[in-house]
């Protein structure tokens, strides 16, 4: 399974901070499955070029591989300090 | 604390507030410490003609990653100046104007490496440390706050001034 963690305007749009999918290829494979079955909310929040990936909690590529057990966080651009 | 990368490091991520002078006079014990340079955030009021004034902010973070990015950014200060000691102190929750909301501190022998380095670990912790404010405004109106492109840029600025390949930007 893939934990996957939804961050500040994300999260409040989407109404979920945490969620288990199935394991899937790619973190492309990933955001595209939650788009196709959630519908278009969640294609509008996670498809913004603006989201920020991060895999195991380092920034990640679409492109990376996804393994059993991986942790996936989509977030907006950071605004702390 | 927190200290993943090197043993004079400290990071805290905490709802309490901190104490400066305490923060400063313990780096200034580190080590043999000729300088000692700090900023401290707080929350300002923001008040403009477009927007009314900000009277709280909430902070969320990702707990885990939030440490360990600040400890990689402290990490590649250390690599580039010569420090004896580092601190960061990070407040989440809720916080009103005036709060402070965060602390870095560094200590060197001379006070080049300190200025720079900690202004240093402040431009990047506010591009790749994951935080985000919520504000509320005088009418009780809540909106994130967005990223500032002022932010990026004095973040970028780093790698053009010290050509250095592994102050990596954020995507």
């Amino acid at each position: 399974m893939i934990t996957v963690k939804l961050f500040a305007r994300i999260r409040e749009d989407l109404g979920v901070g945490e969620l288990s999918l199935p394991v899937a290829d790619s973190v492309r494979d990933l955001r595209d499955t939650l788009c196709k079955e959630r519908g278009s909310r969640w294609a509008d929040a996670l498809l913004s070029p603006q989201v920020i990936i991060a895999v195991n909690q380092q920034v990640a590529a679409l492109d990376d591989q996804l393994s059993d057990g991986d942790e996936v966080a989509f977030f907006p651009p950071v605004t702390g300090g | 604390m927190t200290g993943a990368h090197w043993d004079k490091a400290a990071i805290s991520v905490q709802t309490e507030d901190f104490d400066p002078g305490a923060e400063l006079s313990r780096l200034g014990q580190a080590g043999d410490c000729g300088a000692v340079a700090s900023f401290i955030g707080q929350v300002r009021g923001d008040a403009t003609a477009a927007t009314a004034g900000v009277v709280a902010l909430e902070l969320e973070h990702y707990p885990g990653m939030t440490e360990r990015s600040i400890a990689e950014i402290i990490q590649q200060a250390q690599q580039h100046w010569s420090l004896q000691a580092a601190r960061v102190i990070h407040r989440i929750g809720r916080l009103h104007v005036g709060d402070r909301i965060v602390f870095v501190g560094v200590s060197s022998r001379h006070r080049a490496d300190a200025f720079a380095a900690c202004e240093f670990i402040m431009d990047y912790l506010k591009t790749r440390a994951p935080f985000w404010k919520k504000q509320w405004d005088t009418r009780g109106v809540a909106q994130w706050v967005d990223a500032r492109e002022s932010d990026r840029t004095a973040a970028a600025r780093w790698q053009h001034e010290y050509a250095a390949k592994d102050f990596v930007e954020f995507p």
